[in-house]
């Protein structure tokens, strides 16, 4: 069946099958693998984006029930060549390892702050109970998120591609890009 | 701390540089091992075995076949080469105690719950399903074989034609009994550990086409990308007809350490021709893949009045599963960190890991020295009960120090900054708080722990690198590391950084590709910093050393006052500066190299003999930790609360500090899993925690926040005296948990998990004891 939605904010109609997941649609129809699948069954939430506005896991929601909604992907939050504010605070604070946890759970805090259910580490811990991690032990993803609720004046931005300085000639280019600090 | 001389005066090593790869994974943009996609590619699934030990009577893929959609089903008897002969996977000579066999696909005989039975190459996901349904399989069941007590048994179902004992190591100092009779005080228990799964968020996953030349080549999820030669001796291919790439992994922790989705993709490439992509479902991943072993330990350790160590006696059993694997080595790390990080003059080991219908068991972070941590450090804290010494103290009275040897020949080189650690544990720790309510009791707990990092050093150990300059002035790291989330790739561009000057956003990385870039060795053993590490290390300095000369010229100063920065190379406190570009451009004029290719080599040593008597060194070095946490304790629910924790470890030098402590912080939450709620059930073999709604591991809500004391003593085997800390971590939790417990509420648990009944329980006999009494 036509399914039609926006993805990202740019609209969608893509033919999927009625009984596949969301999570299949955007993987294998929409070529958009920013959302992970981790168990397939609703519990690690790797998976996880928001359908206007709120958090769900897409391998637990239908492709048809997201008719006529507005669907976000991690790959949509960053802007005007630098990464949203909670990405740089993850990146920043330590909160990426191996990544896989990563877009459900920014999506996921985005919501939690959005929402005013992270304020305070306990409320963010709770508001992420459905976003497994095995790398990082969880503490500095609650610092990023904690940073970010707080707008945190020292959270310098961080550029969302490779610093384009590359064919800079002479010495240009070689400072290092914003956020990315060298020595103590 | 002790400075460590280094060239530049340390910019970047030592910096929370931000990880390139966490810009790109944080805007979901990192292409993993299932994210890639291949025009007309087949889907490849298993058909897994429903019984833990039976005889196949009957494969028959004839209707699976005839499906619409089903392109092959592969059997044992397809497979060139079904036997695979598994030395312990990477870059090593043959080494015939540890070698170990399995199967590709079950012939036969299955094992255990899981066991791969044949291999469906389909069009299309949904037809590779219906095959999996079409496939009959006719089974004649076989005794299980599910206690490891029993499976040595004379009249024990044989699982092997070796016998049910997969590996032993055993040694003798001393004497022990002797001296266990003349001791002031003597401890005995029995202590046991569960099976874990690795749990990483990345399900087994990958990708294989047929590329130019024949050269098979596999795109997938792993930590060792020398299991090109595992896939090349299975399809009865040259070495070099099979290339390995290794994308980004979503966490290892040793569960893609033995091979995974490779030989099937290889198998449907080799035999079909056309690309293959397979993905595991976490089911599959939480049944078939191996876990971390069960071991049930018995230990006897005595003292002198003072508290001085004067004999132990530790028995070893672990449940290896259904195939030996990486069983005998993990068994080796058991036997070399029993006695933990104390001085003992007398000391019996004895350890066994048999074979049963369980999961394999293999690697685990920690890797068989972390179980043994529940052992000796509950034997030190009943010992220091029974002598009325404080635990630390007696602790403090037995410490290995440098210059001693641990029971099996192991010298420690580098220094042992435990009592360091204690100290600063201690004080950051601070008084524990009061308990939320009445029938809660908290309590305190420490636990100290030893660990190598490094391979074995039979193994022969080397590391590659490749590093050469751009004529734009950037700089190229070519080195085949898998990076499987620990910032493996990001330490290596601090270190060439720190060496050449080149800013850090102006080098590139290439990882994981056996055929493309120089092979550096398995990102395992809590090797792949102090091993890749070292040879990027090498390789900066003699590129260095190389355009160092070509700058003299250029500057007109000596090549000791040249200077690398971020922008070119100067005279030390000089003005000039000359960028890269034009450096380069004057070495290329001369043929002075601009890249280099560097190999580190680890240690060597005389490998075990067949022989009780051997002692020599096995490891390149250790490190140690200290950690203490507070826990409260429901006493009618037997709920444990971790209210805090601190993890304090000598990393000799810490290249990214934010990655340091977030391998500290991560093994810490995976330990308290471990030590808490974490367990794969079986029942007769069958496993029945096969979902993540069943296998627990923590949440955040579980966790508290896990403070990391980075102690840097310069001194370690790794680049600027960095010591390896992926693994360490994960050894004191369980028994810093258990000792915790005990102080809050005075029951001793010994057995893994401390869950909620378990502990009610404990401490209902408890109280029941003291109203009897």
């Amino acid at each position: 069946m036509r399914i039609s939605f926006t993805l990202n904010g740019a609209p969608q109609s893509l033919e999927c099958p009625a009984h596949w997941t969301l999570l299949r649609m955007l993987r294998d129809v929409a070529g958009r693998t920013d959302a992970k699948h981790g168990c397939g069954e609703g519990v690690c939430g790797a998976c996880a984006v928001l359908v206007d506005g709120v958090a769900m896991n897409s391998c637990s929601v239908l492709a048809p029930q997201v008719e006529g909604t507005g669907v976000e992907t991690v790959a949509g939050l960053a802007s005007g060549g630098e990464l949203h504010p909670l990405q740089a605070e993850m990146v920043e604070r330590g909160g990426v390892q191996c990544g896989f946890c990563t877009p459900g759970m920014v999506l996921s805090a985005l919501e939690a702050v959005r929402v005013g259910a992270a304020g305070s580490d306990a409320e963010i811990r709770h508001s992420l109970a459905g976003n497994l991690c095995r790398c990082t032990g969880y503490g500095k993803i609650v610092a990023a998120v904690a940073a970010y609720r707080d707008g945190d004046p020292d959270g310098a931005a961080i550029a969302s591609d490779p610093p384009g300085e590359h064919r800079a000639k002479g010495g240009e280019g070689a400072a290092p890009a914003p956020g990315v600090g060298i020595g103590p | 701390m002790t400075e460590v001389g280094v060239e530049t005066g340390k910019r970047v090593v030592g910096s929370e540089l931000a990880r390139h790869d966490a810009i790109e994974k944080v805007q979901g943009r990192t292409s993993y091992a299932a994210d890639h996609a291949l025009p007309r590619m087949l889907h490849a699934m298993l058909k897994r075995s429903d019984y833990a030990h039976a005889r196949l009577t009957r494969v028959d893929v004839a209707a699976a076949e005839a499906i619409e959609g089903v392109v092959r089903v592969f059997t044992a008897a397809d497979i060139p080469q079904n036997t695979v002969w598994v030395d312990v996977p990477g870059q090593t000579l043959e080494v015939g105690a540890l070698k170990a066999r399995s199967n590709v696909l079950a012939d036969e005989v299955v094992r255990y719950h899981g066991e791969p039975i044949a291999l469906i190459a389909a069009e299309s996901e949904d037809a590779a399903l219906a095959a999996l349904d079409a496939i009959v399989v006719d089974y004649e069941p076989l005794p299980v074989v599910d206690d490891p007590e029993h499976a040595l048994d004379d009249d024990a179902q044989q699982l092997h034609e070796s016998g049910n004992l997969l590996a032993h190591w055993e040694l003798e100092e001393g004497d022990v009994e002797a001296s266990l009779a003349g001791a002031a005080a003597v401890v005995e228990d029995e202590y046991r550990t569960q099976f874990i799964d690795h749990a990483y968020l990345e399900p087994e996953a990958g990708v294989a086409w047929r590329d130019t030349d024949g050269v098979i080549t596999i795109r997938a999820a792993t930590q060792v990308v020398e299991h090109f030669r595992d896939v090349a001796r299975i399809l009865e291919l040259p070495d070099n007809k099979v290339r390995l790439i290794t994308p980004y992994v979503g966490g290892g922790f040793g569960g893609k350490e033995d091979m995974t989705v490779e030989p099937y993709l290889g198998i449907v490439v080799a035999l079909t021709g056309r690309p293959v992509r397979m993905i595991w479902s976490r089911q599959e991943s939480l049944t078939a893949r191996q876990n971390r072993h069960a071991v049930r330990m018995r230990y006897r350790t005595g003292a002198d009045a003072e508290g001085q160590l004067v004999a132990m006696d530790v028995d070893i059993l672990s449940d290896g599963g259904a195939y030996a694997l990486l069983s005998a080595l993990v068994l080796l790390y058991s036997t070399t960190c029993a006695t933990g990080p104390y001085r003992c003059p007398n000391v019996k080991i004895r350890a066994r890991t048999v074979y049963t219908n369980h999961t394999p068991c293999s690697a685990m972070r920690g890797f068989g020295g972390m179980q043994v941590a529940l052992g000796y450090e509950g034997q030190m804290d009943r010992l220091a009960r029974e002598l009325g010494i404080d635990g630390l103290e007696l602790r403090r009275r037995n410490f290995v120090q440098r210059g001693d040897t641990l029971p099996i020949g192991q010298p420690l080189e580098t220094s042992v900054e435990l009592p360091a650690l204690v100290d600063a544990v201690g004080e950051r720790a601070g008084e524990p708080p009061e308990p939320s309510g009445p029938r809660r009791a908290v309590g305190r707990g420490y636990a100290c722990n030893l660990q190598p990092y490094g391979r074995c050093i039979w193994l022969n150990d080397w590391s590659s690198a490749w590093i050469g300059f751009e004529l734009d002035g950037t700089l190229t790291i070519r080195i085949a590391v898998p990076d499987i989330g620990g910032g493996q790739a990001s330490s290596l561009i601090q270190i060439a950084s720190e060496v050449l000057g080149v800013a850090p956003e102006r080098i590139s990385i290439h990882i994981g590709d056996s055929a493309l870039n120089p092979l550096t060795g398995t990102t395992t053993a809590t090797r792949q910093l102090y091993m890749s590490g070292n040879a990027v290390l090498k390789a900066a300095r003699e590129l260095r050393e190389s355009l160092a000369g070509v700058a003299a010229g250029l500057l007109e100063v000596d090549a000791e006052r040249v200077e690398f920065g971020p922008g070119g190379v100067r005279e030390q406190d000089g003005e000039r500066e000359i960028p890269f570009e034009e450096l380069l451009a004057a070495a290329a004029s001369v043929n002075a190299p601009w890249h280099v290719l560097a190999t580190h080599r680890a240690p060597k040593g005389v490998p075990w003999q067949a022989d009780e008597s051997w002692r020599g060194r096995v490891f390149p070095d250790l490190t140690y930790g200290c950690h203490a946490v507070d826990v409260e304790v429901d006493l009618d629910t037997g709920q444990v609360r971790v209210l805090r924790y601190v993890a304090g470890h000598d990393v000799g030098q810490a290249i990214n500090p934010q990655s340091v402590e977030g391998q500290i912080e991560g093994a810490v939450a995976m330990g308290l899993g471990y030590a808490l709620a974490e367990r794969v059930v079986f029942e007769e073999g069958q496993n029945l925690t096969t979902t993540f709604a069943q296998y627990l591991i923590p949440t955040a809500v579980e966790l508290p926040a896990i403070e990391s004391i980075v102690l840097e003593s310069g001194e370690g085997m790794g680049p600027f005296n960095a010591r390896g800390i992926g693994e360490p971590p994960i050894g004191p939790p369980a028994p810093a948990v258990a000792a915790a417990i005990e102080d809050a509420c005075g029951v001793a648990l010994t057995a893994l998990p401390f869950t909620p009944e378990r502990v009610a329980a404990a401490v209902r006999r408890e109280e029941d004891d003291d109203g009897a009494g």
